[in-house]
């Protein structure tokens, strides 16, 4: 846990630069109404699951090739 | 060992699984989709609400036939397969149920939507209580199963009910509703699979979502049935 917490300061300074940011929308994931960002999170909760079914996939080889 | 050349151990499908719900995930979001009142853009959920349900039907037609399966050869394998199969299924169908939930709060539902103004208008879409009716009947096949100690019997009861659930699976969700003044699309025929409904850009992220979805139901799966027959290896040594 103790480890973490520089971490999750990390990612709250980020936060807050990125909302202090007033520039007109010219980068990418900014466009079209900030649709990417959506894109985004829904990518990687995508990629946590298959990357859970994965490595339960891996797990199950294992135990099948050592009985 | 013929184990080894089963489907559930090869892994083409599930690559196409991953690739397929990555483009759903990105193309679905980003087609142009029509400007229909109170629906707007939600019409996006046509590759995820709708797909649970397909994904749903997949699931538990590959179970009775499972089960069919097992009546034939008596083989317990088949049992684990059916069981299996029903359980993810009875997962995308309340997944289903859930995002149709949070779909109908904001487009029938939708206070500025003066057709549909009170819940009751709401509750008495059949579709809503045909599905509850689906998924009740499933939720008594898992009920019926743990009731029962014999393996053997257990396994033979619950196939001939599998069989029966799925014969009321037909009027519950694709008989009734179809009949009944509804508000779900395709009152005539089959919503969101003919020409009309869907223009062809939909179309061409509607298929792949359907399939993608379907088999990330059938890779969840297959991961059940295999812990399920190791288990059952154990068991016999």
């Amino acid at each position: 846990m103790k480890r973490m917490i520089p971490l999750l300061l990390f990612l709250f300074c980020t936060m807050v630069t990125k909302a202090q940011d007033t520039r007109p929308t010219t980068d990418f994931m900014r466009s079209h109404g900030r649709i990417y960002v959506v894109i985004a999170v829904i990518l990687t909760i995508l990629t946590g699951v298959i990357l859970y079914l994965v490595r339960l996939e891996r797990k199950l080889r294992r135990l099948e090739k050592g009985n | 060992m013929s184990d080894t050349k089963n489907y559930m151990y090869k892994s083409w499908w599930k690559i196409t699984c991953i690739l397929l719900l990555v483009f759903t995930c990105t193309f679905g979001l980003l087609v142009k989709v029509p400007d229909l009142p109170a629906l707007e853009e939600t019409s996006r959920n046509l590759f995820f609400h709708v797909a649970m349900w397909m994904c749903m039907m997949t699931l538990f037609t590959i179970s009775v036939v499972n089960s069919v399966r097992y009546l034939r050869t008596f083989n317990l394998k088949y049992d684990i397969y059916a069981r299996q199969y029903a359980t993810v299924g009875i997962l995308f169908g309340i997944l289903g149920y859930s995002t149709g939930a949070i779909w109908m709060t904001y487009t029938w539902a939708d206070p500025n939507n003066p057709a549909f103004q009170s819940f009751q208008a709401l509750a008495r879409e059949p579709k809503l209580i045909g599905a509850a009716v689906a998924l009740l009947i499933y939720f008594a096949y898992m009920v019926l199963r743990d009731s029962i100690q014999d393996m053997d019997k257990r396994a033979r009861i619950s196939a001939v009910y599998n069989i029966f659930a799925f014969a009321m699976l037909f009027p519950t969700i694709w008989i009734v509703p179809r009949l009944l003044p509804s508000l779900h699309p395709g009152q005539e025929g089959n919503p969101a699979l003919n020409f009309k409904d869907v223009t062809p850009a939909l179309r061409l992220i509607e298929l792949p979502a359907f399939v993608g979805w379907t088999l990330l139901g059938v890779w969840i799966t297959t991961i059940r049935i295999r812990i399920n027959l190791l288990k059952e290896k154990k068991m016999a040594q």
